[in-house]
Formats: structure tokens, C-alpha cells, sequence
């Protein structure tokens, strides 16, 4: 009984604004998490190839000395609609055989106010969480400093959310 | 020049962002999973010290594949570090290295400043508020947005999602207002 009640909540919860909301619906096995690993080590591996992750470049791009930023995040965008319009359009299905569950985002404050207090962190850190998680890994051991306190902004957030305004 | 050879160079953005876009379909396609980075961060805090709080009262084994994906990302870090390291410097602007130079900022030999972010530095004033209040600032900050770069800019920007894109914005104009207002004061701690 409580196994269901707490199944509920955790719904409720999570669709607040986790950003991955959809789920499959059979039953995985734990080594099927084993290709998300492999899509990390890639995605790692551009993120660094392509500097993304460095401070210099960010500086850059805030200050509006090079475009190489916005050019990664650019086409990434348009690369990604145009996937999304594919899927869409053709009602492309995962491996599995299950509908592509696309959530609707609802606006709130906390995109203006915390987005905000994100691009502070960016321009100082040099780096959004991705980047953080591929720095560490590229030999920049203090960054787990960083890594620690992005968890500790995290957890504060989850502390403070019923007081802050959205 | 082999193909290795040409892997080691940086990678121009028009080859970097559309890999970084295909992550959107080949997440949704092999396991229905919304692209988003910072969702791990909540994620082990879940797992780590919940303490009661409702935020963080949700099973988090559920989204551990977003766990794996942060996992294999700090992997890509180490296999480019030690098979596709590149030892030129990085090649910015020269008014940026006029800039930073101000500051005592002159080794590009890595991707970030050697000279502001190392153990040494963090109990500097300048590498305190860089590291600690920074790391903290992103934290904070992608979960109030709820979201991202990755999740807001790329997924939801992807999807045509206005508050994404309210999101983006503000991840700009913050990032602006820092680099070119705050973060001189900051460096010249």
C-alpha cells in the first residue's frame, strides 16, 4: 500500500520540473543503462574536443569575441528541432516499440530568477554541469570543489523551494 | 594527417553541435529519456542526504540512467585526456588575452585558467568565489530554472518550448551582466 502511495507522489513530485519526466514503460534491465555510459563518453568527448568546456571560451562567447560558441549551441539546436520535427511528424518509435513522450514545459519564474543565477555561475565557473562532469574527468581535480558545491546549490534550492518565488 | 591526428585538433562548431544535437534523438529513440544534464545533480542528492525535504523524496534508482550518462561523460574527460590530448594552446581572442592578461592570466596550455582554478588557488579571495560560490551559483541556479543548458537550450529549445527559451535568455543576460560587469572585480581580488 504505501509502495503505491509513494509511487504516486513520486510522479507528482518529479513532473514538478525534473526534466525527465517520461519513462519507459516495460520493465529494463540494470545493463540496459550501460548504453546512456556510452552516450556520456561521447558527449564528454565533444564537450572537450570541441572546447565547450573551457573557460577561455566562455569568456569569449560573454563577451562576444567569438561566435564558436554560439555556433555549437546554434546548430546543436537546429539539429535537435529538426530530430524533434522527425519524430514527430513520422511518430517514430524507441527501440523498444513505445511512443516518444515529448513533455510540455509550463513557465514559471524560476526560469527567469534561476536562469539568471545560473549565468552568473556559468561566467565565473566557466562551465554548466556537463561541462563540470568533463573537466573532472580531463584532469581538473579541483573542479570536484565545484561539482560538491553545484549539489550543495541543489539541495539548498530543494530546501528553500516553498519560499522562493516561481 | 591520420584520422587520429585530425580527431586531436579542436573540433570546429559545426561539427560539435550537431553531434551535441543528435544526443536529442538518440536519448528519446533508445530509451524515451529527455536530454538534461543538471538533473543529476538533484538526483544524487536524492540518493545522498534527502533529508525529508519533498524535493527530493522520489525514487531516484528510476532515473539512473541519467547517472550512467553523467558517468560516461566524466569518462569522455578521461579518454580525451589521455588519448586525444592536444598540446597546442588554446586560441582565444586578443582582446581577451589582452584582457585576462590584466589579471595575471597567461596559460592557455590548458581548457581553463591553470592560474585560477588549482587546489593552491581556492583559499585565494578570487579562487574562493570562482570555484565554491560559483559551482554553487550553477547549482542552485539550473534547478530553480529547472534546467540546463543541455535541458533548456538544446531539449527544450529543440522542442520549441517558449519557457526554454525565457530560460536561455536569462542564462545569457546572467552570464553577460558577470563576465563584462562583475567578474573584473572578482579578478582583480
Amino acid at each position: 500500500m504505501s509502495e503505491i502511495k509513494n509511487t504516486n507522489t513520486d510522479f507528482e513530485v518529479r513532473s514538478l520540473d525534473a526534466m525527465c519526466i517520461n519513462d519507459e514503460e516495460k520493465k529494463v534491465p540494470m545493463w540496459s543503462n550501460l548504453q546512456y555510459l556510452v552516450f556520456g563518453i561521447l558527449f564528454g568527448i565533444v564537450l572537450i574536443k570541441s572546447e565547450v568546456v573551457s573557460w577561455f571560451r566562455i569568456q569569449e562567447m560573454f563577451r562576444l569575441q567569438s561566435f564558436h560558441m554560439f555556433g555549437v549551441i546554434g546548430s546543436a539546436v537546429v539539429v535537435g528541432a529538426i530530430s524533434v520535427f522527425i519524430i514527430k511528424k513520422f511518430k517514430i518509435k524507441t527501440i523498444r516499440g513505445e511512443e516518444i513522450i515529448l513533455p510540455k514545459k509550463d513557465f514559471n519564474k524560476g526560469q527567469i530568477y534561476g536562469g539568471l543565477i545560473f549565468g552568473f555561475g556559468w561566467a565565473m565557473t566557466g562551465a554548466c554541469p556537463g561541462p563540470l562532469y568533463a573537466q573532472l574527468g580531463y584532469g581538473a581535480s579541483v573542479i570536484i570543489v565545484s561539482i560538491l558545491m553545484a549539489m550543495l546549490g541543489t539541495w539548498i534550492y530543494g530546501l528553500m523551494r516553498e519560499k522562493l518565488p516561481h | 594527417m591520420s584520422i587520429i591526428e585530425m580527431i586531436k585538433q579542436p573540433w570546429p562548431w559545426y561539427v560539435a553541435g550537431p553531434v551535441i544535437g543528435l544526443m536529442v534523438p538518440i536519448l528519446l529513440i533508445f530509451g524515451n529519456k529527455t536530454f538534461g544534464i543538471s538533473s543529476s545533480l538533484r538526483h544524487m542528492c536524492a540518493a545522498c542526504m534527502p533529508a525529508k525535504i519533498p524535493f527530493f523524496q522520489y525514487d531516484w534508482k528510476k532515473e539512473i540512467w541519467n547517472l550512467f550518462f553523467v558517468l560516461g561523460v566524466f569518462l569522455g574527460g578521461i579518454v580525451s585526456a589521455y588519448y586525444l590530448k592536444n598540446d597546442a594552446n588554446v586560441l582565444v581572442n586578443e582582446k581577451l588575452v589582452t584582457e585576462l592578461s590584466k589579471y595575471g592570466v597567461s596559460d592557455y596550455s590548458s581548457i581553463i585558467p591553470n592560474e585560477l582554478f588549482n587546489w593552491g588557488s581556492l583559499q585565494t579571495p578570487r579562487g574562493f568565489i570562482l570555484m565554491v560560490v560559483g559551482g554553487f551559483l550553477v547549482g542552485f541556479g539550473t534547478r530553480y530554472a529547472g534546467g540546463c543548458t543541455s535541458g533548456h537550450s538544446i531539449m527544450g529549445l529543440s522542442n520549441l518550448q517558449l519557457p526554454s527559451l525565457i530560460a536561455t535568455i536569462s542564462f545569457m543576460a546572467g552570464g553577460f551582466l558577470m563576465a563584462n560587469l562583475i567578474l573584473p572585480y572578482i579578478l582583480s581580488l
